[in-house]
């Protein structure tokens, strides 16, 4: 299929994005839901399963106080009311991964509603609105076997295993989020983002998008300026904060160039392609399941008490907003300084770094500098670029000390991101230590200068600025392991010159 | 006028997978009315002051501490199973995508 794609300046220039975020984090919780099986990552399957998780009968969910209480407190986080009285809901489905056919999940009741989140974008404070926040149950995981791709169709049956099933699950939903316009797309990876750190600082869930535990759906729509809003369509699959930003662009994108050629965009569930950036069409929202809810009869309803919230409420975190705004002080930046450090993804990486050791300014260079460039030509998050903050203050140990030069800690860090081990065992390993020892360098000093007569005879006569052909000399003989401040010094006092 | 339509139950069991005949449609449609009629008895009765329940009995905030219990092994899993395959449950293909969460 080939259509050709209006320009994204000429779409925004024309139409108005809404967009909206359904967000799915798995918590941290040692045990299931409704269930003592265990929820660690991997493990044989159907190894933590026991008859609640696999909806034998006869057997009963009883509701993960620690599962309940981290709700509150990520409900708490996004400024939500949370509710005096709620109940749990069957979502009733005919799909495999769950056992049950039905998982059990909230609906016209959730536990926390009505919140918002505030996300910095271009150093402008955009308000999130956070339409509801509930808790439900993970499902299994099923692996279509028979078909070609490991892909759905094309495949004869499905192998199943539940030991995702009934881990915890928490749903985040925003309001609709129109007025973002041509910044639509880093609106939505700036929620992600903000929502993933706010999570992470509550220490109830890893948050990891690439293991699954934070997953996101991207809604999507486009309408005329003065006119309603357009029929929105649902992107799943969406597995990094990147990906976030491109599957909210190409979705604007595709739905332009739909309704530029007179169609009408089908409200329907598509698939992000990591690969290509493109998305495809899912199931059809019109005809799907309905889903038959109604309040979970095995279940009592939650009544959180309120002198528990309010206790809930006290004990939060510092925000990682307010935790910005300290860091930036204390690291002496601008505000556009900062909001690069946050858009490199780099405030933690920095902040570990400072405590290893390195000096804001230096860890802030590495980050941003080589290492941003990486990841962004790699395409992988900076925190997963291979490097630690502990390796970063180590590296810059070594330049402080002066056994390497900056280029030379470029090449040594390029071995780290490779994995070839610590700054120190790359250094050693690679033989990039610079040249400290002045018998080897005034050796290498004198060679340049008895290879190149004349330039030498220039600098003795005054013209000390012919002494870079002779530093150059040098560090290609050293290969470039000295430093070309002492190898300059060195020359000047070898040929009787003051520098 | 029934409580509920020839065509609803036709859709309940479209949505439940069961194979439900011409004939037995009519059965069920006629059956599940009765017994919707006799719940809309109750409906009448209930007035403004009585919040509709979900549970008779009238507890709320039963919880368990974040405690592990003893799995079943796989095999104990998979005993109920009409088929296995590599440790897993193996199922005939769904053609719906996932449809949770």
């Amino acid at each position: 299929m080939t259509t050709t794609l209006p320009s994204y300046d000429d779409v925004v220039a024309r139409y108005e994005p809404v967009i909206g975020l359904e967000t799915h984090v798995e918590l941290g919780t040692r045990t299931k839901m409704f269930c003592g099986c265990p929820t660690d990552f991997g493990g044989e399957p159907n190894t933590r399963v026991c008859p609640v998780c696999l909806g034998l009968p006869g057997s009963l969910p009883v509701a993960n106080k620690a599962a309940v209480e981290a709700t509150i407190r990520i409900g708490l986080a996004l400024n939500c009311s949370i509710a005096q009285w709620c109940r749990f809901a069957r979502k009733n489905y005919f799909y495999p991964d769950m056992p049950k056919n039905f998982q059990i999940s909230q609906y016209d009741e959730p536990l926390c509603v009505d919140g918002y989140l505030d996300v910095e974008v271009n150093g402008e404070t955009v308000r999130i609105g956070i339409e509801r926040v509930h808790l439900e149950e993970d499902t299994g995981k099923t692996l279509h076997v028979g078909g070609a791709t490991g892909r759905i169709h094309g495949a004869t049956e499905s192998l199943v295993d539940y030991n995702r099933a009934g881990i915890p699950l928490v749903e985040i939903v925003t309001k609709p989020i129109p007025g973002a316009g041509a910044l639509a797309p880093e609106v939505a990876r700036a929620y992600v983002t903000e929502l993933r750190d706010v999570i992470r600082s509550l220490g109830v869930s890893d948050v990891r998008m690439e293991e699954g535990s934070l997953r996101c759906d991207v809604n999507t729509s486009l309408n005329l300026p003065g006119e309603e809003w357009g029929t929105r369509t649902e992107t799943k699959n969406v597995n990094s904060l990147r990906s976030v930003e491109r599957a909210v662009r190409s979705e604007m994108l595709r739905q332009a160039s739909v309704l530029d050629a007179g169609g009408r965009i089908t409200q329907e569930t598509r698939h992000f392609h990591e690969d290509t950036g493109d998305t495809t069409p899912g199931r059809s929202k019109e005809t799907a399941t309905d889903y038959r809810y109604f309040p979970e009869p095995d279940l009592v309803p939650l009544a959180p008490d309120p002198a528990w919230v309010a206790e809930l409420k006290a004990a939060l975190p510092e925000l990682p907003r307010l935790r910005r705004r300290r860091l930036q002080q204390e690291w002496g930046l601008s505000d556009l300084d900062m909001q690069s450090v946050v858009n490199a993804g780099a405030v933690e990486l920095i902040e570990a770094t400072v405590a290893a050791g390195a000096s804001p300014a230096a860890a802030r260079k590495w980050w941003l500098g080589e290492l941003s460039r990486r990841a962004n030509e790699t395409g992988v998050e900076l925190a997963d670029i291979g490097a630690t903050p502990a390796q970063v203050a180590e590296l810059q140990r070594l330049v402080d000390a002066g056994k390497l030069t900056d280029k030379l800690a470029r090449t040594v860090l390029e071995g780290v991101v490779a994995g070839e081990g610590s700054p120190t065992e790359v250094m050693t390993n690679r033989n990039l230590e610079v040249v400290s020892d002045t018998g080897a360098l005034t050796a290498a000093v004198d060679e340049a200068i008895a290879a190149n007569p004349d330039i030498a005879e220039k600098v003795r006569s005054g013209k000390v600025a012919a002494a870079g052909a002779l530093v150059g000399a040098v560090m290609k003989s050293t290969r470039g392991q000295a430093d070309a401040k002492s190898v300059r010094e060195l020359i000047l006092e070898r040929l009787g010159v003051q520098g | 006028m029934a409580a509920i339509s020839r065509e609803e139950v036709a859709h309940l069991a479209r949505l439940s997978r069961l194979a439900v005949t011409e004939e037995e449609l009519d059965t069920f449609a006629g059956q599940l009315d009765v017994i919707l009629q006799a719940v809309a008895q109750v409906g009448k009765v209930a007035a403004a002051d009585i919040p509709p329940t979900s549970h008779s009995v009238p507890l709320t905030n039963v919880l368990r501490e974040d405690v592990e219990t003893p799995c079943l092994t796989p095999e104990e899993a998979l005993s109920g199973a009409p088929d296995a395959e590599q440790q897993r449950f193996r199922v005939p293909r769904i053609l719906n995508e996932d449809l949770a969460s």
